[in-house]
């Protein structure tokens, strides 16, 4: 699971450059302030909930700088805070989701934070009910293969999802189509509070790829430039023609399950001491300054500008108002309102 | 015009969309070599090839999911579902996800997905290929349940709901496929959805029904009006949701008794609404508590031919209760 890339040595993949893992540090700083911001505004009472994407941020980063977000489709799970980032989501955006404010540009606040569909690039996620959205990305990626488009279909989900139905079926039929699909599993070992062992006898969610006949990679979801060139492989498979991957990106996640939740009842202490030394930033940060992109004082930088964009975007949300009841009633139909 | 089965008259619907529209493609068990079990979509793969009429693998969800993501990148798919009794793997596809589309996004994304679901009783399918599911999805807000009798109405509504920019739930009766027969325009015609169509003219009593029994209430009323000089109206809904709320109201108060007639078991059903309507719309203008008929309160239903038969409204007893509504 180790990657060469992560130890700062190797040569840049394709189509990176070295401001480009600037860029992409710079939004997994951000992605972590603001993450952390809304646990304070929970603990605040001002956000109902949340679901972090501590841990995962090198995975989300690193996949998203691989595609491409003008022809692209995306449909996320509940935990793609630094992917929503990384696809030009403001901070603020991002923030009104989950104050539920008035203008929330994804649902207009009636789903939970990142829920609806965004309104720039193809992305979204409908439901909260894990795994539905693989049949969802299959029947995207279908009509893309019926029209010739040479656009991909990314979809994320996680190890607990792993074990639905959907998943199954979904993997399935794009296999036995050859559709333009990665299925991107971000496992971080825990659904809630079930960990792997109990969710599966296998050692990897990768490994089933070979049941659809399709290639199945496992990464360091650690190493965002190993996320990066796993998906600009399945990208590139996507693209011409040669069918789905399954990528899994082994990550931690640094925080229970959402904001309701409390990980010491279930999470060993030696398994939560441990995870410790696999944070996406502080391993990312390490690979930036081995190869001589970063210093300490230019990190500290990062870090403070970050704070400032999250202190200035929580001024501005909290003083939203929220939607007008009124427009609860809007957008059941097509142009019409329901009674 | 011309003559047809239920049966044609659904197939040639999709026929004449698939031809119409090339974003229209149908997906199921079954449905391409084989033409549907059914034979709904019989000659459609020679036509429309295997992009367009796709077999899937035998997973209800998958079907009404993938349809769903198809048709949020542009598509109108029709998902076929075998049996009604094979819906409920799916249900979370198309209760959960695809009736919140667009309400879901804010009116960002849409899902022109037109579900069909052959249903209902009467022709020796036991518990498992007998069941009446309608309720499920008329309790859904997001969603517009249809729910043809006749010719007519099963193509003109079957073309409004693969034109329609919103999901559909498309109920064929099974037992209407082959035994009903009628009229049918030969040009391009569709039948507005949502709007209930009165099927018989009569004063003394108002019967309100859908799908087979409409027509085990047509003849009910044909021989009341014979025997006892008797005349009901007969209100078919044709839409289960959104219920036509005014046309429902008008027909009870013409009479002022109403007799709902159901396949479905009657508890907490699309004609308990219905009643509800007549409650709250026209109780000053009823001379008669409101009347049901249907079936007892036990799984859909037996196999055993004399138990199935004792299980299903028939015209004998759907005209018993209208003599007793009469007399009251």
């Amino acid at each position: 699971m180790t990657s060469s890339s992560a130890s700062g040595d190797a040569a840049l993949p394709d189509g990176l450059s070295d401001s480009d893992l600037l860029d992409m540090y710079r939004t997994m700083v951000l992605s972590r302030n603001l993450d952390e911001r809304v646990w304070l505004l929970n603990r605040q009472g001002k956000a109902a909930i949340a679901a972090s994407a501590q841990g995962h941020e090198a995975a989300q980063i690193g996949t998203i700088k691989a595609l491409d977000p003008s022809r692209d489709h995306f449909l996320i799970y509940y935990r793609q805070f630094t992917a929503m980032l990384g696809l030009g989501t403001t901070p603020s955006e991002l923030l009104s989701g989950f104050l539920a404010k008035k203008g929330e540009p994804m649902s207009g606040a009636r789903q939970f934070p990142l829920h609806g569909a965004h309104p720039r690039v193809d992305l979204f996620s409908f439901s909260n009910v894990v795994a539905t959205q693989l049949p969802h990305a299959v029947g995207v990626a279908l009509a893309d293969k019926m029209r010739g488009s040479d656009a991909v279909t990314i979809v994320f989900f996680g190890d607990g999802a792993a074990s639905q139905g959907d998943t199954h079926e979904a993997m399935n039929f794009a296999g036995i189509h050859g559709l333009p699909v990665i299925f991107m599993c971000e496992n971080n070992r825990y659904a809630i509070s079930v960990p792997i062992h109990k969710q599966m006898p296998l050692e990897s969610v990768a490994a089933r790829a070979s049941s659809y006949g399709f290639p199945g990679v496992s990464i360091d979801g650690t190493d965002m430039l190993a996320a990066y060139e796993a998906v600009s492989a399945a990208a590139q498979r996507a693209r011409a023609g040669d069918g789905p991957t399954l990528v899994e990106a082994n990550v931690e996640r640094l925080l229970p399950h959402t904001t309701d939740d409390d990980h010491t009842r279930y999470r060993p202490g030696d398994d939560i001491e441990s995870m410790k030394t696999r944070d996406p930033l502080a391993v990312t940060r390490n690979m930036l300054i081995s190869r001589g992109l970063l210093s300490d004082a230019e990190a500290g930088q990062i870090e403070a500008e970050a704070k400032a964009t999250v202190n200035a975007v929580t001024d501005e949300v909290d003083a939203l108002p929220y939607p007008t009841t009124e427009s609860m009633y809007e957008h059941l139909f097509a142009g019409s309102r329901s009674q | 015009m011309s003559q047809k089965t239920v049966i044609k008259a659904v197939r040639d619907a999709m026929l004449s969309e698939m031809r119409r529209d090339p974003d229209v493609f149908i997906m199921g068990e079954d449905i391409a070599h084989r033409g549907g079990v059914f034979l709904a979509t019989d000659g459609f793969v020679g036509e429309f090839g295997e992009e367009r009429v796709i077999d899937t693998p035998l997973a209800e969800s998958s079907i009404a999911g993938i349809a769903l993501g198809a048709a949020v990148n542009g598509k109108r798919p029709i998902a076929e579902i075998q049996f009604a009794d094979f819906v409920w793997p799916a249900i979370n596809q198309i209760v959960g996800e695809t009736a919140r589309v667009r309400y879901g996004t804010n009116g960002r994304k849409s899902a022109p997905l037109t579900v069909r679901v052959p249903y209902g009783g009467g022709v020796r399918g036991g518990l498992y290929h007998s069941q009446s599911i309608e309720v499920l999805f008329a309790h859904t807000p997001g969603l517009k349940v249809v729910a043809p009798a006749t010719p007519y109405d099963a193509q003109g509504l079957l073309v409004s709901a693969i034109r329609d920019d919103d999901p559909v739930v498309f109920l064929e009766h099974k037992k209407t496929y082959r035994l009903v027969r009628g009229e049918v325009p030969d040009g391009d015609y569709s039948e507005p959805i949502g709007v209930a169509d009165v099927k018989r003219q009569g004063g003394d009593i108002t019967v309100i029904t859908y799908g087979l029994m409409l027509h085990y209430v047509l003849q009910a009323a044909q021989a009341l009006s014979e025997q006892d000089r008797v005349e009901a109206l007969v209100m078919d809904l044709r839409t289960l949701r959104p219920l036509d709320r005014q046309s429902i109201a008008q027909a009870a108060r013409h009479t002022g008794k109403v007799l709902l007639v159901q396949e479905d078991t009657p508890a907490v059903s699309v004609l308990s609404e219905v009643s509800a309507i007549i409650a709250e719309e026209a109780f000053y203008d009823l001379d008669a508590p409101v009347m049901r008929v249907g079936p007892p309160e036990l799984p859909p239903m037996p196999f055993s031919p004399v138990q199935e038969a004792a299980f299903m409204p028939s015209p004998e007893k759907i005209l018993a209760a209208m003599r007793k509504l009469a007399a009251t």
